[in-house]
């Protein structure tokens, strides 16, 4: 069958279904586009077509992915195979074990096939700050695919992948999601299961897929999702059927749109496209009105103080007495650290932990760790407001502008920080949130919109999301490559 | 000038749980290195703890003992500082909120009690061990200890002299082996201590610069070290000089302590919560559970051998002492209900085997039970006292009945009157001359006559019975 790599998970999961398609022929398919593509997106650190078509070849009887390849993010562990981080102090590290959501692809017949493309330790919205190399956007290749699960996205919106997982802590799966056209799903936090994604802020990570549909979102959503004994933060919810919510039904549900979200800085073509994002969930009969998120304006300041503090103290492992990289003729313990580390990260890493190991010194804690716990608190408290006030969801734009110019930001910190602005309280709140897409600027660019939820509420964001995707057709573009 | 010493004493025992705090690992000690480890005590990327329960149940259980209030949320800390052995670079630990604060220990100081506060007593992750082999210049890392649970326990600075340093560190080992909340062996590390200690005129109410003192690796140590603190700080104090903060190291070989680090090289842990374990509450059934599980605990159950089993305060004071000879003696009274008898029995002759020996109580073959039917062979009179202490080594050492050694080695003393009625006159035949003496009125006589008939019966005779017979047979020449 020609081009098996366009398909969607679903749809393949079909044609498999109905023996029309091998497993090995969907593998060899999106392998080829790979080959013909990657060169100018540079989405995959590694990919091993040998060893996709051997797993493809050894699958389970059944199971609820059997056959659909999925890229995996470079900061999830797989058993024996390489996993860096794209950073150069995991170089060679390779897992003793696979991570839980692994685990789960393998057991619903997944073939795990070649490994995305990150900022280093998933600090950044750009994917510049790779150690290997800055991935590019697919609908415009002099611009950035936003970050930090900017390979995932890229591949998934190139045809290069049928679905992705990705990694959010401040919006690392929406924004590259909205700045590359494609579906992505930041879930509640604690609904999947951390083990053996490699930490950045264990209080603010979360799993999540990256898709061409919201159909495939919620199916690889399903698989992964669940409580995980292995996992002291995730918690024992049910895990419903995410795919029997796609109904289309949205009438009389409540949508609050945050004053907060609409000032200074919001691109204009973002602003309309939302604006008409509105208008046609109107026409589905929702109910459309504003609400208020007071504390928006900390949220970045609180963001950057709890996960780089949470940051300095996970990246500490990394000191080359284990696995990983070591500087070469160490003179003593001191010696070994300082230069594995100094060696061993890239700027945005050290930048990070620099300013983590500050807010928790003594003397500096009270004033930043502790004051930012407190905000966070009432950051969480503004969702919890107005979702305890009978909305459905929230929606808002996912990024302020659209994808930006490869560079362009990559020398002011403060900048890039920014463009994570409409993201982060999610992960500060653990609400789920995810984002689709909603339109294309002038130029053709991807924008995107962000619906955000209560707590373990993926349901409901799914089905608003595919009522809005069934009545537009900005999924169904491709990038021409 | 005269000095009064003040001293706080942090102890970290390792909790007697089969797995470790936050892995499935094994707890056992040795093992080649590094084989009881996995990914979570590794610390491999992307691994999370998961906290184990029993270690849990043991914390609690061993702070209720000491009379701390249990807290109502259990909350985990991140300690961060980078050290080879620890392989996350930070330990997981409480901080702010302990699992349990304001506790006590009772100790005895010059003849009068005296009370002990303790300040906290928490939960954290032990780490690995550097191995440092000669003429190399690297150092290898062990993680097998790496992760296992342990209990620590701080003192306020109540404590006033070495002295009452080790009789607070007998008490606490002695509570919890009681608990049988850890093993408390120093030598296997499952038991260490460190000691804060400072110096004040006499009377003052004041805090001197106190010194951290580590490295000690017995309570005799402990104590060694307090008394070199005290010598130093005063001689310094006495000369004018300045105590500087600092941490020690206990050298055991040279009996001196030797500076590590100042205060200003101290490390800055940059604790904050641990968010790979959320917070949880603590049920409020879980303390009560273990509280109403605790076990008779040292003191009462000396007060118990005393005034229910009428031992005089010195027996019930060493029986207690380890939990295993108490428990030894108790299971012995259930066949034999002379509390006294046995109680003489264990201090004399049991633990002269056990001291010879250097072992424990648990270590020997002979059960309470055995021990119970020796005793009644000596009271039946089947064995004199002099036979069973010939025989205690051997029940000790193979775990066989004493009826059974008895009849192995023909040991069943004589106690047949016409039997011995054979041997006295025997005996009397041949000694005429002491004889004689006897009739005269010395006494003592007799005493050799005794002798005679044991050394003809090869000790086998029952010696009242012969005094007696051969008073009688003596009366009838007169």
């Amino acid at each position: 069958m020609e081009n098996l790599y366009s398909f969607t998970a679903c749809e393949l999961l079909d044609l498999l279904d109905r023996k029309s398609v091998r497993p090995e022929e969907i593998i060899d398919s999106i392998y080829s586009r790979s080959q013909s593509v990657d060169a100018k997106i540079k989405g995959y650190i590694r990919l091993d077509r040998d060893a996709a078509i051997g797993r493809a070849s050894r699958l389970p009887a059944s199971g609820r992915l059997r056959g659909v390849p999925v890229a995996i993010k470079d900061n999830i562990c797989i058993e024996g195979e390489l996993t860096t981080c794209a950073s150069r102090i995991l170089d060679g590290f390779k897992p003793p074990y696979d991570a839980t959501v692994i685990d789960k692809l393998k057991s619903e017949g997944a073939v795990i096939f070649g490994r995305a493309n990150m900022d280093e330790f998933a600090f950044g919205s750009s994917c510049e700050n790779s150690a290997y190399f800055p991935t590019l956007n697919p609908w415009d290749v002099s611009r950035i695919p936003g970050g930090s699960s900017g390979g995932s996205a890229a591949v998934v919106a190139a045809d290069e992948a049928i679905v992705a997982l990705g990694s959010d802590t401040g919006g690392s799966i929406r924004q590259p999601a909205a700045l590359c056209g494609v579906v992505g799903m930041k879930p509640t936090y604690g609904r999947v299961s951390r083990y053996g994604l490699i930490a950045f802020a264990s209080s603010l990570d979360q799993i999540g897929p990256l898709a061409k549909d919201v159909r495939d979102a919620a199916l690889m959503l399903g698989v992964i999702a669940g409580y995980d004994p292995k996992d002291s933060t995730s918690v024992n919810v049910p895990v419903p059927d995410y795919v029997s919510f796609l109904d289309g039904n949205i009438k009389g549900a409540k949508i609050g749109i945050p004053t907060e979200y609409f000032v200074g800085g919001l691109d204009s073509e973002v602003d309309s496209a939302i604006k008409q994002a509105i208008e046609v969930f109107k026409g589905k009969g929702a109910r459309v009105s504003e609400v208020s998120l007071p504390h928006t304006e900390y949220a970045v300041s609180v963001y950057y103080i709890l996960a780089t503090a949470e940051a300095s103290s996970n990246l500490a492992r990394f000191d080359g007495v284990q696995y990983g990289y070591r500087c070469k003729d160490p003179v003593n313990v001191l010696d070994m650290y300082e230069r594995t580390r100094g060696e061993g990260f890239g700027a945005e890493a050290k930048r990070r932990i620099i300013l983590g190991t500050y807010v928790l010194s003594s003397g500096y804690y009270d004033a930043y760790y502790l004051k930012a716990q407190k905000v966070r608190r009432l950051i969480k408290e503004d969702f919890e407001k107005v979702f305890n006030a009978g909305f459905d969801c929230i929606l808002t734009p996912t990024s302020p502008t659209p994808a930006f110019k490869l560079g362009e930001r990559a020398a002011d910190p403060l900048s890039m920080y920014l463009s994570d602005i409409f993201t982060i309280s999610v992960n500060l709140a653990g609400v789920p949130a995810l984002s689709l897409p909603c339109g294309f600027t002038g130029s053709g660019l991807p924008i995107g919109m962000q619906l955000i939820g209560g707590f373990f509420e993926e349901g409901k964001l799914f089905r608003m999301a595919h009522a809005y995707e069934s009545s537009t057709d900005w999924h169904k573009r491709s990038p021409q490559l | 000038m005269d000095y009064e010493p003040v001293i706080g004493l942090e102890v970290h025992v390792q909790l007697k749980t089969s797995s470790k705090m936050f892995c499935g690992c094994t707890t056992e000690f040795g093992g080649s290195p590094n084989s009881h480890t996995c990914p979570v005590c590794l610390g491999f990327p992307g691994v999370l703890p998961v906290l184990n329960k029993k270690a849990l149940l043991l914390a609690v259980r061993a702070a209720l003992a000491v009379g701390c209030r249990i807290s109502g949320e259990v909350k985990f800390h991140r300690k961060n500082y980078f050290y080879p052995d620890l392989p996350k670079d930070y330990q997981i630990s409480q901080y702010d909120e302990p699992l349990s604060e304001n506790g006590k220990i009772e100790i005895m100081s010059g003849g009068t009690a005296k009370t002990i506060r303790v300040k906290r007593v928490h939960m954290e992750e032990d780490a690995g061990k550097l191995i440092h082999e000669e003429g190399e210049n690297s150092s290898l890392v062990d993680f097998n200890r790496s992760g296992m649970p342990l209990l620590e326990i701080v003192s306020e600075p109540d404590i006033n002299s070495p002295d009452e340093a080790y009789q607070y560190l007998t008490n606490l080992k002695l509570l919890l082996k009681y608990l049988d909340v850890s093993d408390c062996d120093m030598e296997k590390g499952s038991l260490r201590c460190d000691a804060n200690i400072s110096l004040r005129p006499k009377g003052d109410k004041g805090l001197g610069t106190k010194a951290e003192v580590k490295n000690m690796n017995s309570f005799k140590g402990v104590k060694a070290a307090l008394e070199f603190e005290i010598g130093r700080q005063s001689g310094l104090l006495d000369s004018g000089e300045r105590i500087v903060q600092e941490t020690r190291l206990w050298d055991p070989e040279k009996n001196i302590t030797i500076s590590m680090r100042s205060k200003e090289e101290a490390h800055d842990y940059r604790y904050f919560p641990e968010p790979d374990l959320v917070p949880f509450a603590l049920d409020g059934n879980v303390a009560k559970a273990q509280k109403a599980s605790l076990p008779e605990l040292p003191k009462a159950r000396k007060e118990r051998f005393m005034n229910l089993l009428g031992l005089p305060d010195y027996d019930a004071e060493v029986l207690t002492q380890e939990k295993e000879n108490a428990d030894y003696f108790e299971e012995c009274l259930k066949n034999y209900d002379k509390p006294k008898t046995v109680s003489n029995w264990m201090m004399g002759d049991i633990s002269a085997y056990l001291n010879s020996r250097a072992m424990s109580i648990t270590a020997i073959k002979m059960k309470p039970a055995s021990l119970a039917g020796l005793l009644k062979e000596i009271d039946s009179g089947k064995i004199s006292g002099k036979m069973a202490k010939e025989i205690i080594p051997e029940m000790c050492d193979t775990g066989k009945e004493a009826s059974v050694i008895i009849s192995e080695k023909g040991l069943s003393q004589i106690s047949d009157v016409s039997e011995l009625e054979k041997f006295a006159d025997e005996a009397i035949a041949e000694n005429s001359k002491t004889v004689e003496d006897f009739m005269k009125g010395k006494d003592s006589a007799l005493m050799f006559l005794v002798g005679q008939v044991m050394k003809k019966t090869r000790g086998k005779a029952n010696p009242a019975m012969v005094n007696e017979v051969l008073r009688k047979r003596l009366a009838g020449k007169k």
